[in-house]
């Protein structure tokens, strides 16, 4: 909190003047919207460690540097093209968290879907954005979501009207570029996927040049009654990014949502997934894989509430960490008093490569209801080296194996994502990485060890 | 003789009515299909069909194969051959799908006098069956929809009522929560066990399935009452104009 | 309401069936405890001195811990003040001095075990199970001690091997488990009267299961029973422990005490049926059993398995646990607890890793139904030495009805950094809808119950021996009761 008042000079001086210039501007529900959180964002500032959903996590690094809003900056058709964005489907271009029209191409969608910045949508005074922005996300509870609400502008809007069959993926490209002066960004989403309707989304946050960015982005995305979405978040930004995101879930009567986390970027790295099981018999996978090597912080946040009978959760999050990197699981579930038969599990997997690298896996389970099945489990290991001996017995190379065994690792979270251009996408991605972290690993592991395995199971029946 | 007939059936749950006199007649190798918004009794309906207790038949009469049904307990009936495909089917930890499906197909053939199958007889069925709904082998000795994912959940329960081959199957919102891919090999499985024997009572919330499962019959269900009956074209202007039903 | 909940209550209503007394004479001495008592005791069972003394440093532990009040109090269960001078220490049934055969046997001890359902018959050979039986306190017949002697593996009662085998005794007698461990280690240290002994030399592995079934009959008698097992290197034996208890109005304590000891390349399985009386539906009478249970892997690559399956005793508080010394060594503990009406159960393990590649298994599945409390409580502790340790620890409750309760203490402590830990847990709720789910396939309500309760278990009683995994089920369905909620 003290932190945060360091630098509230820059943030007042930046909304005061993003105020006067932001798109949707003279709409007074947006003006409000974005006042009542920038206030909310003054009054509460940075957490702490001290703060339970931050414990393992500090943001003091944020809460120091003096960010300005970034600037609009020119990035070519050929720069974009490095990121391999370029499946079938529709690819959204966002430079430094502004819509690059230019860059991006929407193509020829289905009728019933509408895809669009959510600037200009917020020019053109659209009702449906007025009518969801902001109502799912909790400015409350969590400040950065307050601070990406107050200065939201743009980001994508999407919206699959009901019963509409979406099957190539919508692509999200977040490019931030170099700058003179650490800036930030707070892209901000809105999905919306009709009852019966079907979606891919992507969101890939990606960097040009190394210097320090602040990317604090939010997506609310609704899924309507007996809707099918996936939804990925990939971060592969430079190690002077400080990435926060948050992604809130709102789903209708057996809706099946799928969120899968990808973070292998970044230096600082939160994702926050938020699902609220609205309605009834609904259905939420929260998969995730995350890679740090270096001295690289990520930091996986579920808050998974279960507010309605019937309704299945599944968390997955499987994390390979080497040096000084630092992994953080923290999953919360809270099962409200009329979810009865809630089906919730959680499952955190860690491969640790180094004596340095660390991880704290906290599950958190808050059961109100009481004919429930919460199941949680966490284990932390290292390269079975029996495992790597006998590969290399039969004529794999040391790297070779260790990919090999780490790909296997990784495969537990690819496998839960549904064919298609979205996975392929991932999958490039992460081949990739995964091959130069098996280069860089050579010593023999063994590693630090934080785990808070409190359970909280006592309280049923 | 209808193989199932409904007459003014009241059902209560702690008192409250649920349903308020349904009236309803299903022949051998019909579809029919009962639609109705949230809280209408759709599912009421299907469990008193298959028998659970839990609910309370203040009035009415169900005549099964000439047989009074609300007589039966829930495993007779069973037996009699009618099937609930369940909304959320139920964990049972510990038990291999495949040895659960053995033993309700024994207790079945059993019911009926019939030798018990063994696990030689009966694999080679069930595989075959697997097939049917593409379902992988190693739901084999997993347990009882144990892990399984909603869409799994539900072809499983059409997997065993591929099985179980019963007279009056009877599927509760079978297609909520599922994506197009799965909808199709769910749709698939049911057509597939469509046939002069055997009716159904396909319940649903959402008008999608039908496109894929045709009925021969459409009921709209509203606060406990049939209102509307008619041809699979009436599914469709449901699509339209919604169940238009003040909340 | 329903059908299915009705059969579940049904199950409920049976009987203890395994209640009833027998009529036998007895050999007892007052009640109240003292050093002139353990003398007594010492004195009746022809020990040596080495075991006179060593009673007695328990005794005087015992009674400073009990003076000081430091009857331990922090497990989650509840019971009235025990009075330990209100209690007989010793009784035996009296009987010939010496038995030439079973046909020497006092019938009505015989008549019993044929009620129990325990064959000590010559049948029992052919099953391959030697039987020592210990009714009440002193071991009143012993079968098999050829075949077994022929290998050079010791199983007898706990006073004979005192008298015959003083070395083996001397040296490993409290070596696991130490007087000054707990308050009622101590006091079964001081008063133990009987119970087994199980030696297996160097290589040799024990062909049959060793079996034996404890019985408390007499009224008001604390039972104190002391099983020590030993498997020389490269030995390995499987013990079975299996328990039925008649009715009777008065609480009975039971602290027993029983230690392993594996040394290199050995292996120990020790299963437990328990079904001791668990008091009427109103919570009145039962046993308390209070047990402390440990093996130690001294040697490497050694490995001690306990499995077993509580459904009996008022409350149970007991912790089967393994030291994990040797490098390589490993430690299991498969269990299940079932509590109904009011028991209570506070049970769990600890799997102390101390050395090098150590791997510990924990699997504890708990079922609670009418007002039954079930605590798991483990700990699992990787000490700085123990590099690349293993534990995986998986623990479960099932609910019947929603008047009873489950509750999970885990405490993890871990010193090194390569350990690898892996948990789970669950909980959940034995429902109408699971019962509908299987009755409406067609099965029938009590096949119904026994499939879900008998799949929840199915891990541990795959560690079961064959003979005790059936008699498990046949337990479980029997004594589970409740309603659903």
């Amino acid at each position: 909190m003290i932190a945060a008042t360091e630098q509230l000079g820059t943030y007042l001086e930046s909304f005061t003047e993003f105020q006067k210039r932001a798109a949707g501007r003279d709409l007074p529900w947006l003006r409000e919207l974005r006042e009542s959180a920038f206030a909310r964002f003054c009054e509460v500032g940075f957490p702490t460690t001290h703060d339970e959903d931050w414990r393992f996590t500090n943001v003091s690094a944020i809460a120091k540097t003096p960010f300005e809003l970034a600037r609009d900056a020119k990035v070519s058709k050929r720069e974009v093209e490095q990121f391999g964005v370029d499946g079938p489907g529709c690819h959204l271009i966002f430079v430094n968290g502004r819509f690059a029209r230019e860059l991006s191409s929407i193509g020829q969608l289905p009728a019933g879907v509408s895809v669009n910045s959510l600037g200009e949508e917020l020019s053109a005074n659209s009702s449906d954005v007025e009518s969801h922005l902001g109502r799912y996300l909790n400015i409350q509870r969590d400040v950065f979501s307050a601070l990406n609400t107050a200065f939201a502008e743009d980001g994508a809007y999407v919206h699959v009207r009901r019963g509409v069959v979406l099957t190539d993926p919508i692509y999200l490209l977040f490019i931030s570029t170099t700058s003179d002066k650490p800036v930030m960004t707070h892209p901000r989403n809105l999905i919306v996927v009709g009852d019966e309707a079907q979606a891919t989304i992507v969101e890939d946050y990606v960097s040009i040049g190394e210097t320090p960015a602040f990317s604090n982005t939010a997506t609310e995305l609704v899924a309507g009654e007996n809707a099918v979405v996936s939804h990925y978040m990939v971060e592969r930004e430079h190690r002077q990014a400080f990435n926060i995101s948050t992604l809130r879930i709102q789903q209708g009567r057996s809706a099946n949502v799928s969120s899968h986390s990808v973070l292998f970027g970044g230096g600082l790295v939160r994702n926050n997934v938020h699902p609220v099981l609205a309605g009834e018999g609904g259905e939420c996978l929260i998969n995730g894989l995350f890679i740090g090597n270096g001295r690289q912080h990520l930091d996986n946040y579920m808050l998974v509430e279960h507010a309605s009978p019937h309704c299945a959760s599944r968390q997955f999050y499987n994390g390979i960490l080497d040096d000084h990197a630092h992994g953080v699981f923290h999953g919360r579930i809270i099962v409200h008093k009329d979810a009865q038969k809630t089906d919730a599990k959680q499952t955190n997997r860690n491969l640790l490569l180094s004596d340095d690298a660390r991880i704290d896996t906290k599950p958190q389970l808050e059961i109100y209801a009481d004919d429930v099945k919460c199941t949680h489990g966490a284990t932390i290991g290292q390269i079975e080296e029996n495992a790597l001996f006998y590969l290399r017995s039969r004529g794999i190379d040391e790297i070779a194996a260790r990919k090999l065994l780490l790909l296997a690792f990784a495969n537990e979270c690819l496998d839960r994502m549904a064919e298609g251009g979205a996975r392929e996408h991932v999958e490039k991605l992460i081949h990739v990485h995964l091959l130069q972290i098996a280069n860089s690993v050579t010593r023999l592991p063994g590693a630090t060890v934080g785990v808070d395995a409190g359970r909280n199971l006592e309280e049923i029946g | 003789m209808s193989l199932l007939e409904i007459k003014n059936l009241h059902v209560s749950v702690d008192n409250h009515e649920i349903l308020k006199g349904i009236d309803l007649a299903v022949n051998a190798g019909e579809v029919h299909s009962i639609m109705g918004p949230n809280g209408s009794g759709k599912s009421t309906l299907a469990q008193v069909l298959a028998r659970r207790e839990a609910y309370e038949v203040t009035a009415g009469e169900i005549l099964y194969n000439g047989k009074d049904l609300l007589a039966m307990k829930a495993e007779d009936a069973a037996c009699e051959g009618v099937f609930l495909a369940f909304q959320y089917p139920v964990e049972i930890p510990g038990i291999g799908n495949a040895y659960f499906m053995r033993s309700a197909l024994n207790a079945i053939r059993k019911y009926h006098g019939l030798d018990e199958m063994d696990a030689m007889d009966f694999l080679p069925l069930f595989r075959e069956k697997l097939k049917l709904l593409e379902m992988d082998e190693k739901l084999l000795n997993r347990s009882v929809n144990e892990g399984f994912s909603g869409g799994e959940k539900k072809r499983n329960e059409i997997l065993q009522m591929a099985l179980l081959e019963p007279k009056l199957a009877v599927l509760d919102e079978t297609d909520s929560g599922l994506d197009i891919d799965a909808l199709r090999i769910v749709a698939k499985g049911v057509n597939t066990l469509r046939g002069p024997e055997r009716a159904m009572i396909v319940v649903t919330h959402y008008q999608r399935l039908l496109n894929y499962i045709v009925p021969d019959f459409v009921h709209v269900l509203v606060n406990g009452r049939i209102v509307r009956s008619g041809g699979p074209e009436l599914a469709l202007e449901l699509e339209e104009t919604g169940y238009a039903v003040p909340a | 309401m329903s059908t299915n909940l009705d059969t579940i209550r049904d199950l409920a209503q049976q009987e203890y069936k395994w209640g009833f007394i027998t009529d036998i004479e007895e050999e007892r001495i007052p009640k109240g405890l003292d050093e002139d008592v353990i003398r007594l005791i010492s004195t009746k069972k022809q020990e040596p001195e080495f075991m006179l003394e060593w009673r007695l440093r328990a005794y005087r532990h015992w009674a400073a811990l009990e003076k000081s009040q430091a009857e331990p109090k922090w497990a989650n269960v509840m019971y009235p003040a025990i009075d330990y001078q209100n209690m007989v220490y010793y009784s035996a049934p009296k009987q010939k001095p010496r038995l030439e055969s079973l046909d020497q046997l006092d019938p009505e001890i015989l008549r019993t075990y044929e009620k129990l359902g325990i064959p000590l018959q010559e049948q029992k050979m052919l099953a391959g199970v030697a039987v020592d039986a210990v009714f009440d306190s002193v071991s009143v017949a012993t079968t098999f001690k050829g075949k077994l002697a022929e290998l050079g593996i010791i199983f007898c009662s706990f006073s004979e091997a005192v008298r015959n085998h003083p070395e083996l005794v001397k040296k490993y007698l409290g070596s696991v488990v130490p007087y000054t461990d707990n308050f009622f280690a101590a006091l079964n240290a001081a008063v133990f009267s009987d119970g087994s002994f199980v030696y297996v030399p160097k290589g040799v592995r024990c062909p049959m299961e060793l079996s034996t079934y404890f019985r408390i009959n007499a009224a008001e008698t604390g039972q104190f029973e002391r099983t020590l097992i030993v498997a020389d290197e490269g030995a390995s034996v499987s013990y079975l422990e299996g328990c039925t208890a008649p009715i009777r109005d008065e609480n009975q304590l039971h602290a027993a005490v029983v230690e392993l000891v594996a040394l290199d390349n050995s292996q120990i399985k020790y299963s437990t049926v328990q079904n001791w009386y668990p008091g009427d539906k109103q919570g009145k009478g039962g046993i308390y059993n209070f047990v402390t249970k440990r093996g130690k892997c001294a040697g490497v690559n050694s490995k001690i398995s306990w499995t077993q399956v509580e459904t009996g005793s008022a409350i149970t508080w007991k912790y089967p646990s393994c030291i994990l010394q040797g490098d390589n060594s490993v430690g299991e503990f498969y269990s299940v607890a079932l509590t109904n009406n009011y028991q209570q159960a506070d049970t769990g393990t600890k799997m102390i890793h101390i050395g090098k590649n150590t791997r510990s298994t924990i699997v504890a599945k708990g079922i609670s139904a009418g007002h039954g409390q079930n605590t798991y409580r483990g700990q699992v502790k990787i000490l700085k030495g123990a590099t690349g340790a293993r534990n995986y620890t998986q623990c479960d409750s099932l609910l019947i009805g929603d008047k009873c309760g489950a509750h999970t203490f885990p405490y993890i402590e871990v010193r090194n950094s390569s350990a690898r830990m892996e948990h789970e847990a669950s909980t959940s709720k034995i429902g109408e809808d699971q019962m509908f789910y299987l009755r409406q396939r067609g099965l029938k309500a009590e096949d119904a119950v026994s499939m879900i309760v008998n799949g929840f278990c199915k891990r541990v009683f795959r560690e079961l021996p064959m003979e005790f995994a059936v008699e498990a089920q046949k337990l479980l369905s029997v004594s589970l009761e409740g309603s659903v909620g």
